[in-house]
């Protein structure tokens, strides 16, 4: 028996002495702190990670950028501004990350950016849509990858200009993204539909509505249009008991994100068909580059994307070109190589734009249609997001740096 | 307004009570048998919908009609039913004879488990279940539609009372049920198998969870933030129905249920917090509810601290550990300051909850309520009146003493399990405030941009600040419990009939005793404001009071010390293994039932009598 374990242990040995020279040839990694909401928000954040963990994987089995390998080291957000910027410390201060990125909910990426411009280090939100992150409470070390909530509501109401609808619901959780969607589609309706009128306003807490009473509430009174910026499970109550009550019949309905896979498919087939929304048709999709995305997604996972595979793949490739231009993983460079930078990316070129740090990745814009048991999307089009920014005399009225 | 619109309401308000009802009858039945408050109840409930919402599509495929519908639904109550039967057996029987505040954790590590263990066994999404079929079509009421399943719900109510009515009045079971709610030291003496009893009840009462949440897969994707939610609710309405009444429970679930439906339509914004009040108020009026009777065995099981000679050399050992920790910043790297930070501050918080609970007797479940508050208080101040941290944090202080002095006006009053229920709901009420009053305290979002003042800023001051303000904080409490203060709270604590014999004003003690913990909370709270930058609604959640009474308990209860040392264990544990495994709550639940199951004494407490057996 000794004998055997001697020779296992100078087998060992040899192999960490051959070893040791190749992994001393290459550069330690870059490392990189990634933070979502994997345990609440699953539905979006899990095939979000799947995106990130495959483009890291073909990146660093192209040997990586700038000679080094990069490595993630992701943690749970807590999904509360809290835990989020206690976690964000830790990755900062004990495995000294040299940038952040990630987090959900739209509260958490404020209290990220916040963070970001304490402690000076770049923080680009992926997902997080409320405008504040780019507008109010925008800074130079903050950047966002999505269409913000102004970009998608203006795309959604230009839609509504020509339904004619002019009495308005407002249905939204109330936290940052709920109030921020909420506030700039009062804007932009008045705005941009003459007549329009806000008739009935319902802000559930985040996954605690009382759907049955919020349907009856919103039908009393009787809108022609509404505008819905529920998701996840609080959207699913809502569509079940708006169905079964007829809320939807004879109005038009404008609804975030709702064509997003991630939200769709837990309506199985109760999809209400005809809700204009943004959203992801990834089966519909031809353009090539796209499309051989999504045939790798489904190869290498066995699943179907959801609109967060497809971010996750968008902002990991984005860093490792903004890594590579800087010539270095320095904060200073790291901003000044994503600020107004052109990027190649599977959905096509993306500016990143310097005054407010908002890229601009557009949407794509259709009706809601069942397809077989579950829902999808039609009639679609890909808004580019350029056109729907904020104004540059709007940005700089309110952002603060 | 609408009389169509108002009965639609009205309806909509019964069959949220019903659905609240069949659950916390369950709960209500379980705590008058075995006096135990099973935090676990929501857990079962979330078990039972996602067994259900698992189940009855499958069944619903070999397509034998509508009734597999309902045979499914039932079959996952019978599930959830021999789960309750399983934690019974594994954990309940054993801490029985325990203080309430073990039950209550050890109850709370099982929902901590059972988190982890649904995400694992029915996968990270929300499950939508099929509808019941024959009851998609609405029914109109006075020209409006309404959802027939919800009607369905409405009769399910009633339906469920009855047969608890026949089971409890016309079985043998029932009979042993009632005797033990009555007296179940005497069922025992009776020769009643209690073990049978005590199991048969959790059947019953977990059944009951399970059919609950069974009952809800047509309205409700089933999702994991389900069991504390509907334990809060179902909380409220065994408290208010009087803890063990179950008709109580079905008249507070029908008040409950309108109050909903219609509070959405005067406060659409703060739908949370009138469930809360209706408690508070209820409690304020009639301290053992509706049907509630006064607890017998219930009072204080006189666990806390004891007296003891005091150490030789003390003073030595003390200025000892406050040049470790003055020395620290000299050997520690910037996250190990941040980590030693909030450990200090952690103690603290679990210092002043031992003042409630070791010394006073005073089991307070809410006590995040106050370290909420100072936070609140300190992040407001600052955001509103622009306030350096210099002001901000007596300000936070200053709120916290008040809220504490206000909430314990009304817990000195009450007693036992109603205490701990009173403490919770006033938690809960700040806790919904926080979360809806978003102009003030900015909801969900909670405050951000609060940092410590230039001078403090950076690892090392903020360290040394917390340091300083811990240690006199420490110091100044330490000095109330050793004075005559304090043996008139552990009088009061021990015999509160002796106590009261010999003049002391026990309420008017106790009421102090309550506003000074809470200021010392509150100082916590707000020294962590500064220490992260933010503020938001969790800091008042339950998990933030559980985390207190963890720290209280793995240190050891009956000791001074006890806190500070479980404070560095817990944070330190909790930093080390949360990056390390994303299962951190079920191992964090289990070390909590772990911990009530063999270290009672906690870790101060075991050593000492280690050491005492030795000398």
């Amino acid at each position: 028996m000794a004998t055997i374990s001697t020779i296992r242990w100078l087998a060992l040995g040899a192999a960490l002495a051959l070893g040791a020279p190749a992994a001393q040839a290459q550069q330690a990694p870059i490392k990189i702190g990634e933070l979502n909401s994997y345990a609440q928000w699953a539905a979006f954040t899990v095939p979000y990670r799947n995106g990130w963990q495959m483009a890291l994987d073909e990146i660093n089995a192209k040997g990586g950028v700038l000679g080094r390998r990069i490595e993630i080291i992701s943690r749970d957000d807590g999904a509360t501004t809290g835990s989020a910027t206690r976690v964000a410390d830790e990755l900062v201060s004990r495995e000294g990350v040299s940038l952040l990125f990630g987090s959900f909910l739209s509260n958490v990426g404020v209290a990220m950016a916040d963070y970001a411009n304490q402690k000076k280090i770049v923080y680009i939100a992926a997902e997080p849509l409320t405008d504040a992150v780019t507008m109010a409470q925008g800074n130079r070390y903050t950047f966002r990858i999505r269409p913000n909530n102004f970009m998608q509501v203006g795309m959604l109401v230009d839609q509504a200009k020509a339904s004619g609808a002019k009495r308005w619901a407002i249905v939204a959780p109330n936290y940052e993204y709920g109030q921020s969607a909420a506030a700039v589609f009062k804007r932009l309706i008045q705005e941009r539909v003459p007549g329009a009128q806000i008739v009935a306003e319902q802000y559930p807490a985040l996954g605690k509505i009382e759907a049955g009473a919020t349907a009856s509430a919103i039908e009393q009174a009787k809108p022609d249009g509404i505008f819905n910026v529920l998701f996840g499970p609080d959207l699913t109550q809502f569509v079940r008991e708006g169905n079964t009550r007829g809320l939807f019949e004879g109005a038009t309905v404008l609804s975030l994100l709702t064509g997003e896979p991630e939200w769709l498919l837990p309506l199985k087939d109760e999809v209400p068909e005809g809700w204009t929304v943004t959203g992801y048709p990834w089966d519909e999709i031809k353009d090539p580059k796209h499309k051989a995305f999504i045939d790798a997604y489904r190869a290498k996972y066995n699943d179907t994307p959801r609109l967060g595979s497809l971010l996750g793949y968008m902002v990991m490739t984005m860093i490792r070109d903004a890594i590579e231009r800087a010539g270095s993983t320095e904060t200073e460079a790291v901003i000044k190589a994503l600020e107004d930078a052109k990027f190649d990316t599977v959905i096509g070129p993306v500016t990143m734009r310097g005054i407010d740090n908002q890229a601009t990745m557009g949407a794509w814009v259709g009706k809601l249609v069942l397809k077989g048991a579950a829902g999808g999307m039609t009639d679609w089009a890909y808004k580019d997001g350029a056109s729907f920014m904020p104004t540059e005399a709007e940005v700089k009225a309110v952002r603060k740096d | 307004m609408d009389p169509a619109f108002l009965a639609v309401q009205a309806l909509s308000g019964l069959s949220s009570a019903s659905s609240l009802f069949i659950t916390a009858c369950g709960l209500t039945i379980v705590f008058g048998v075995t006096r135990i408050v099973n935090f676990a109840h929501g857990s079962l409930y979330m078990i039972g919908a996602y067994t259900a919402a698992t189940l009855v599509p499958r069944l619903l495929e070999l397509s034998f009609g509508p009734v597999t519908f309902w045979a499914g639904i039932l079959a996952s109550a019978i599930i959830v039913g021999l789960i309750g039967v399983i934690i019974e057996v594994l954990l309940l029987r054993r801490i029985y004879g325990a203080p309430e505040l073990f039950q209550l954790l050890a109850t709370f590590g099982v929902v901590l488990v059972v988190q982890d263990l649904v995400v694992q066994v029915f996968g990270p999404q929300d499950i939508l279940g099929p509808r019941a079929p024959g009851l998609r079509a609405p029914v109109e009421i006075l020209g409006r539609r309404f959802p027939s399943y919800e009607l369905v719900l409405i009769a399910a109510g009633p339906i469920v009372l009855g047969l608890v009515w026949l089971l409890l009045r016309k079985t043998r079971f029932g009979v042993l049920v009632r005797a033990a709610t009555q007296d179940r030291d005497m069922v025992a003496s009776l020769g009643v198998n209690q073990a049978l009893l005590f199991t048969g009840t959790l059947f019953l009462g977990a059944f009951l969870a399970g059919l609950g949440g069974a009952l809800q897969i047509p309205r409700v994707s089933a999702n994991t933030g389900m069991d504390l939610s509907i334990i809060a609710e179902a909380f409220v309405v065994t408290v208010v129905g009087g803890m063990g009444s179950v008709p109580g429970a079905f008249l507070a679930a029908l008040v409950i249920g309108q109050l909903q439906a219609f509070g959405i339509l005067i406060f659409p914004k703060s739908t949370l917090v009138v469930v809360f009040l209706l408690m508070a108020v209820v409690l304020a009026i009639r301290p053992y509810g509706f049907f509630g009777r006064a607890e017998i065995i219930g009072g204080t099981h006189a666990v806390g601290i004891a007296s003891r000679r005091p150490l030789a050399g003390r003073s030595f050992i003390l200025i000892t550990l406050m040049a470790i920790l003055a020395a620290f910043p000299l050997v520690a790297d910037a996250y190990l300051l941040k980590v030693a930070t909030e450990i200090l501050i952690f103690a603290l918080f679990a210092f002043s909850l031992q003042l409630l609970i070791g010394v006073g007797g005073i089991v307070s479940f809410g006590h995040a309520a106050f370290f909420g508050l100072g936070a609140y208080g300190a992040a407001l101040a600052v955001k509103w009146y622009g306030v350096s941290m210099e002001a901000a944090l007596p300000l936070g202080l200053a709120l916290a003493a008040l809220g504490a002095a206000l909430v314990g006006a009304f817990v000195v009053r009450l007693s036992g399990i109603y205490l701990a229920m009173m403490t919770l709901a006033a938690a809960q009420i700040l806790y919904a405030v926080a979360f809806q009053w978003v102009e003030v305290t900015g909801g969900d979002n909670g405050i951000v941009g609060v940092w410590p003042s230039p001078w403090a800023s950076g690892p090392i001051p903020y360290y040394l600040l917390t340091a300083v303000l811990t240690v006199i904080t420490v110091l100044l409490l330490k000095r109330i419990i050793d004075a005559p203060f304090g043996y008139s709270l552990r009088a009061a604590r021990d015999s509160e009939a002796r106590a009261e014999a010999i003049g002391l004003k026990i309420r008017q003690h106790r009421w102090f005793a309550f506003t000074i913990a809470g200021a010392a909370a509150g100082l916590a709270g707000g020294i962590y404001a500064f220490s992260r930058g933010s503020v938001d609604p969790s800091l008042l959640g339950i998990s933030t009071s559980v985390d207190a009474l963890t720290m209280l308990l793995l240190g050891g209860i009956q000791t001074v010390m006890g806190p500070l040392v479980g404070a560095a264990a817990l944070h330190g544990l909790r930093d080390w293994i949360m990056p390390l495994t994303p299962l951190w709550r079920l191992l964090l639940g289990l070390s909590i039932i772990a911990m009530v199951l063999i270290f009672p004494r906690g870790l101060v407490g075991t050593v000492r009598d280690w050491w005492g057996a030795r000398t």
